[in-house]
């Protein structure tokens, strides 16, 4: 693989799973935050199954989506199959019980009485959601950071939903894979060791923010 | 709370602009025609062969052919789902019923190479002295040394199954010396060499390898190692969606001269690894 | 000068889970006052002080606030007009200002309204020049103070207290006392304060009620509440009842 191959692989690879991790947020911190605080007929059922869901195994979220997104399939008329935006699915299916449940549990950490402090002081319902996410920000950025890790480790489901295609739908992790196959070790090393930093680099990160908690 | 509202609505954009960009990327706003699926195998893809003579269709018709790589099972399967506009394949036991349901348009012959024994250069079940691969085959089972099974749905497994038949054997009942890997081609081959047995490979794949591996060649050119390769384009009425315009013109394309000889031209380590047959 | 609101509570009672931690409570502050409710721990002063606010709602009876508005028709904004403060109060992860502020903002006020009503507010409890400090690094009585500023900032016409001086050193509680003070000579508002310290009672209130295991065993002015021909009135005027 070529440099230029290289690169174009490690920005697919972060274009893909950026696009999940901000479309997971925007929809699993709202809604983790919403189950955590209130209690409603069923919110338990929600929890628990988002919780249960953090064992869903990647290769069956990669079998599901694939299947779905297939012509044959029900989504087939998208035309998402063997695309970045299919890849895209596959990915924010995967993470977002991850990030919801970890939103969860960053909120429910909240004290008691923070809330009702932030209560006596005159907020609304939504005021009080997000003045408590705002107290938990913390542990709601570090959900958001290990669903990101999670989405661009991932092998399976963007080899089975994009096909890794070159020039296309490749990513760093299939093309580790396929390399390896080829027997060219060089270029899977090489590519191992953009992953690491990457891997580093999101750790490291999370470590800042638990450290400012 | 002005602050949150605004964090809010930059992410909103953001998130917009990137889906947006996927979905361009993805050729959700381009016209369907752009984009030719071609469904092939691994040891295909491997060998580097498309990405040798793919960059003269683009250049020739401006569509850019996206190979997704599978085993010959699947790449058919992904045929008939649709999934695939062309399917390059070499597995005649799989490709005759899927044209007899119809999926194809029609077959075409493309090229062919040669499957061959390989094994460790001291040869100890006597596989080089066979007179036919079926003999070769009986040997390494009497002898009970290592084998290599792909075991997944690929033509080199096929053939592989095709021959244990020819020699009246039945695979189940073989000792632990009868290993089914259920891996691709090179990762096969590694494994042959690193344990020191027999596998049966396409000499494609083979030769792509040669320089980092210490097993040989050792039985080679009977009839019935002939790997024959077709295109089929897929047939619009099972799935609607599919590009049969280029689907036809890729088949043309590929068995016309210029690219027949393209492809003789393709070498790898010093060895042509594809011979051209395509009729005229 | 605007008075605070009376607040009248009739008939109040609550369970947790099968036991009684109120029954039958009837309790009438007049606007302006400064209204003590005593008792020992445990005998449900937090948890009428929660409903009285109405953070908590009662299983009987009713709380009706200036003589007329009834709860059931003004809810939210009835809210927004009283505030509570705590034992141990809770400071938000942000600057001692972001705390003072915060009540100001959820009423969607200006910014330099904020920032004026804030900054007066830290000054009457002696904390100028403390915005910038981040509320974490308060010490106990500092992070009090700030609750009391960020209380009063949004001008409450009640103002409930969950025996706010309860872990304060002597200065810090002369500090708040005459904030207090301050705060309701300034505006008339109407104060409910929860204590288990008959000192502090006898110091600032005229009346009071007497709560024990969630029974009113008398109410009035501090002196006939003393002197109620009960034990357990008697010893915990004496500071033997806690």
């Amino acid at each position: 693989m070529s440099e230029l191959d290289i690169a174009q692989v490690v920005a697919l690879s972060l274009y893909v799973s950026i696009t999940a991790t901000v479309l997971t947020s925007l929809v699993g911190l709202p809604l983790g935050a919403f189950l955590a605080l209130k209690r409603f007929r069923g919110s338990w059922l929600m929890r628990t199954g988002v919780y249960t869901l953090f064992a869903l195994p990647s290769v069956v979220v990669g079998l599901v989506v694939y299947t779905m997104l297939s012509h044959s399939g029900p989504l087939g008329f998208l035309d998402w199959l063997w695309t970045p935006i299919g890849m895209v699915l596959a990915e924010s299916v995967l993470i977002f019980p991850l990030v919801t449940g970890l939103t969860i549990s960053a909120v429910s950490d909240v004290d008691e009485s923070v809330r009702l402090t932030i209560k006596t002081l005159g907020a609304s319902n939504r005021q009080l959601m997000m003045r408590v996410m705002h107290e938990a920000r913390f542990g709601i950025f570090g959900a958001v950071m290990v669903g990101f890790g999670r989405a661009i480790s991932e092998v399976g489901a963007v080899w089975m939903v994009g096909g890794n295609i070159k020039g296309s739908t490749q990513v760093i992790t299939t093309a580790i894979m396929q390399q390896t196959q080829m027997g060219d070790f060089g270029t899977s090393f090489a590519l191992a060791g953009i992953l690491l930093i990457i891997a580093f680099v999101v750790f490291f990160v999370i470590r800042e923010i638990q450290e400012r908690d | 709370m002005n602050k949150t509202k605004w964090l809010i609505l930059v992410v909103v954009v953001i998130a917009v602009v990137l889906v947006a960009a996927g979905l361009a990327i993805s050729g959700v706003f381009s016209p369907a025609e752009s984009r030719l699926i071609l469904a092939t195998t691994t040891s295909t893809q491997n060998s580097g062969l498309l990405d040798f003579i793919l960059p003269d269709f683009k250049s020739k018709y401006g569509v850019k052919v996206d190979v997704v790589a599978v085993g010959s099972g699947q790449a058919l399967e992904n045929a008939k789902k649709g999934d695939a506009d062309v399917v390059l394949s070499h597995a005649p036991s799989l490709e005759a019923p899927f044209m007899d349901q119809g999926y194809g348009i029609f077959k075409w012959k493309v090229m062919y190479n040669q499957f061959a024994m390989v094994g460790p250069s001291s040869d100890p079940a006597g596989v080089g002295s066979a007179w036919n691969v079926t003999v070769a085959f009986k040997k390494i089972a009497d002898n009970s040394s290592t084998f290599l099974s792909r075991s997944d749905n690929s033509g080199t497994y096929t053939k592989e199954m095709q021959i244990w038949a020819l020699a009246g054997l039945n695979t189940s009942q073989f000792g632990s010396w009868y290993k089914e890997v259920g891996k691709g081609m090179e990762d096969t081959l590694m494994m042959t060499d690193e344990l020191g047995g027999y596998t049966l490979t396409d000499e494609g794949t083979y030769f792509t390898l040669i320089t980092t591996l210490s097993i040989v060649e050792v039985f080679r050119n009977d009839i019935v190692l002939f790997n024959q390769y077709s295109v089929i384009p897929v047939n619009p009425a099972k799935n609607l969606n599919v590009n049969v315009k280029y689907a036809v013109l890729f088949a043309e394309w590929i068995v016309s001269p210029e690219t027949q000889d393209l492809i003789a031209s393709y070498a790898a380590n010093g060895h042509q690894l594809f011979f051209p047959n395509a009729e005229p | 000068m605007t008075l605070g609101l009376a607040v009248e509570a009739a008939g109040i009672s609550k369970s947790y889970g099968g036991s009684a931690v109120l029954s039958g409570v009837n309790l009438k502050v007049e606007a302006g006052e400064l209204f003590a409710m005593l008792g020992p721990s445990g005998s449900g002063k937090s948890t009428l002080l929660r409903i009285l606010n109405l953070l908590e709602q009662p299983d009987n009876g009713e709380v009706t606030f200036g003589g007329s508005e009834s709860v059931l028709r003004d809810g939210q904004r009835l809210r927004r007009r009283m505030t509570m403060l705590l034992q141990r109060s809770v400071m938000f992860r942000d600057t001692v200002f972001g705390n003072v502020a915060y009540g100001l903002r959820l009423r969607g006020m200006q910014e330099r309204e904020i920032r004026d009503r804030a900054l007066n507010a830290l000054g009457d409890v002696g904390l100028q020049g403390f915005e910038r400090r981040k509320a974490s690094t308060l010490s106990g009585g500092e992070a009090q103070r700030v609750a009391f500023a960020r209380a009063i900032a949004i001008e409450p016409e009640v103002l409930f207290l969950d025996e706010f001086t309860a872990n304060l050193d002597p200065p810090n509680i002369k500090m708040l006392e005459s904030a207090l003070a301050a705060y309701r000579q300034k505006t008339g508002c109407t104060v409910v304060m929860v204590s288990h310290n008959p000192f502090q009672a006898q110091r600032l209130a005229k009346r009071c009620l007497f709560l024990y295991q969630g029974e009113v065993l008398g109410s009035g002015s501090i002196d006939d509440v003393r002197r109620l021909d009960d034990d357990r009135t008697a010893a915990f005027f004496r500071g033997d009842l806690i």
